[in-house]
């Protein structure tokens, strides 16, 4: 536990890192450092994005596979890195 | 004896009636004393007591931070599900990179979708007029917007004029989201005794807000009050103001959520007015006085002076509760801060509240009278000021000297102010009757834009609307109030602006 706790706490360090959620395949937030209602929405709105992103790049050529998500926004920029068990998603103000 | 001479006369049987004595043996020590003892009457009252009405209250703070927390204790309790450090551990890398890399690129700076047709103009959404004050010849002394944005109030006086000024005078109102807008009739009309120098807008109650007039008198209107929308005004007396109101403003107080109004006189006054228990007149708070004397010399500044300082402009920190600035009718520029305990040189004339001597800190005065000052929303140490001398000075608290002094006009400036939006956009007044929109973004000290007045109609006020951004309301002294609609780039905030309006803080004044 602790060595996950360490991981997520040197991404937290990162430059203008602002929250990181872990979340798992079902849309369900196992790991988070923001608040509960920013967590919820932020986990089951960017697991359908995920998920619909996924199967455009799989329809457009079914070899090929979504790797990372990167949505920049006026705000800020939310990266998500997917995996079959679990997604990371880091919300970055790039410009503090 | 006698038995024997009975018994010798007649042999006869004789009943004797038996006589007896009562002994008297003690009898004689038996007087006695009867007392008697009665109880007074045990006196009983019956009383009863109920309360005729009950409250009963509860508060419960939202325990949020907590759920916050069960929800991480629950998760750091379990084990770790399976799969997650070696994922973790397999993204973090990347994950870190693109992190640093994102943080350190420049790809999108100044980059902006175009989701919606962005516009361009700066343009006239309306032009307010009150005829009736228009015939007088009334000029717009003061114009403000409620908190919500959707009102535009505008108080009707005289700028041009030294004299002392008895006619009448008015406060108009126009809600802006109003589809039936009507430009030349208000949609409310507040008659007033003497011209309006001041107005401000209550922070947070659309329908509240507080006027200065020109015989000293301080007012609060609430619109929401049919037929006489008059809440509160203060009473004369000596410690009032005996002089044209130039500025007002809604001051909070210490108990959370409740405001003052605060007004400055030319008369050297500065006072703090509170509703008071007596429904219709302020009380007031407190006082602060300026004098020449008790004014801290900034080193650069040669004059001394006698008398009190007229105070023409006046601005409340939206940082710091306790400061707030003060521009003079001698150019003085004066930091102050409201817990000043240094009582005031002024003869005490009867005055219920001691007057107290607030000034802290002195700016490089100005040439000619300070007609606005304004404290940037955006950092806790910038205020643009603004005066006769036709330029607009921007200030740190921290330093006496401006760090930077942008040429405006050839004319006075009657008002600058800070866009509510955009942290390096400020609009200023002159008396050409032009308003330039500065961009201290923009390398040139040109203006980002200008929006063209008749000349010999000065521009009197300004105000941009925190409820709705995109407005600018133009008090001009031909006595129309105009309603600009600001382009996008006057509104939208990009993304490196704080970082540099901190560099422009941070800078030294030469």
């Amino acid at each position: 536990m602790a060595e996950v706790e360490e991981t997520l706490k040197r991404i937290q360090s990162q430059k203008g890192v602002q929250g990181i959620i872990v979340v798992n395949s079902e849309g369900i937030p196992i790991k988070t450092t923001l608040d509960n209602s920013s967590t919820v929405q932020y986990a089951a709105l960017i697991h359908q994005l995920v998920m619909k992103a996924r199967s455009t790049v799989r329809d457009i050529d079914p070899q090929n596979d979504l790797t990372f998500l990167r949505v920049r926004s006026k705000k800020n920029e939310i990266m998500i890195a997917p995996d079959k068990d679990y997604f990371l998603i880091v919300i970055q103000n790039p410009s503090v | 004896m006698a038995s024997f001479l009975i018994i010798s006369d007649m042999f006869t049987d004789d009943a004797v009636n038996a006589f007896s004595i009562p002994t008297q043996w003690r009898k004689c020590q038996t007087a006695q004393n009867s007392r008697s003892c009665q109880t007074r009457p045990v006196h009983s009252a019956d009383v009863e007591v109920q309360t005729a009405s009950c409250a009963q209250n509860s508060t419960q703070t939202i325990p949020q931070d907590q759920v916050t927390e069960h929800l991480c204790q629950q998760n750091c309790t379990e084990s770790v599900p399976p799969g997650l450090l070696e994922f973790l551990l397999g993204v973090e890398d990347f994950v870190v990179e693109e992190l640093n890399k994102n943080f350190q690129s420049h790809a999108f700076d100044g980059f902006q979708a175009n989701w919606e047709d962005p516009s361009v103009l700066v343009s006239c959404f309306h032009c307010l007029q009150h005829p009736s004050a228009q015939e007088k010849g009334l000029h717009v002394t003061s114009v403000c917007w409620s908190s919500t944005g959707s009102m535009v109030v505008c108080g009707y006086g005289r700028v041009d004029d030294g004299d002392w000024i008895t006619e009448r005078s008015c406060v108009c109102m126009w809600n802006v989201d109003r589809g039936s807008l009507c430009d030349n009739k208000p949609d409310l009309v507040i008659n007033v005794p003497t011209p309006v120098t001041a107005l401000c807008c209550h922070p947070n109650q659309p329908a509240l807000f507080a006027g200065g007039l020109y015989s000293g008198e301080v007012v609060i209107w609430d619109i929401s009050q049919t037929p006489d929308p008059e809440l509160a005004h203060t009473v004369m007396s000596s410690d009032s103001h005996r002089e044209p109101v130039n500025e007002v403003a809604w001051v909070p107080l210490q108990k959370k959520g409740e405001f003052g109004v605060l007004s400055a006189c030319s008369g050297g006054r500065v006072l703090v007015w509170t509703v008071g228990s007596d429904p219709g007149t302020l009380v007031l708070n407190a006082a602060y006085a300026f004098i020449q004397q008790q004014v801290p010399h900034s080193s650069s500044s040669h004059f001394k002076a006698s008398g009190s300082v007229g105070v023409t402009a006046l601005a409340l920190s939206p940082w710091d509760p306790d400061t707030f600035l003060v521009g003079s009718e001698d150019g003085l520029l004066l930091k102050c801060s409201f817990s000043s305990q240094t009582p005031a040189a002024v003869p005490a004339d009867g005055a219920g509240v001691a007057s107290r001597a607030p000034a802290v800190f002195s700016f490089t005065p100005r040439s000619g009278p300070v007609y606005s000052v304004h404290c940037s929303p955006f950092h806790r140490n910038l205020f643009v000021s603004a005066g006769t001398e036709g330029s607009a000075h921007i200030y740190s608290l921290l330093q006496a000297n401006p760090l930077l002094s942008l040429r405006v006009s050839d004319s006075y400036l009657f008002q600058a102010q800070w866009s509510p939006t955009r942290p390096l956009v400020f609009a200023a007044a002159t008396g050409q009757g032009e308003v330039h929109i500065f961009d201290l973004g923009h390398r040139s000290p040109r203006p980002a834009a200008t929006i063209a007045g008749v000349p010999g109609r000065a521009a009197t006020c300004l105000a941009f609307s925190r409820g709705n951004p995109h407005l600018l309301a133009v008090g001009k002294a031909d006595g129309t109030v105009g309603i600009w609609k600001l382009s996008d780039d006057l509104t939208e905030q990009s993304p490196r602006e704080i970082s540099l309006l901190d560099h422009i803080a941070g800078q030294v004044a030469e």
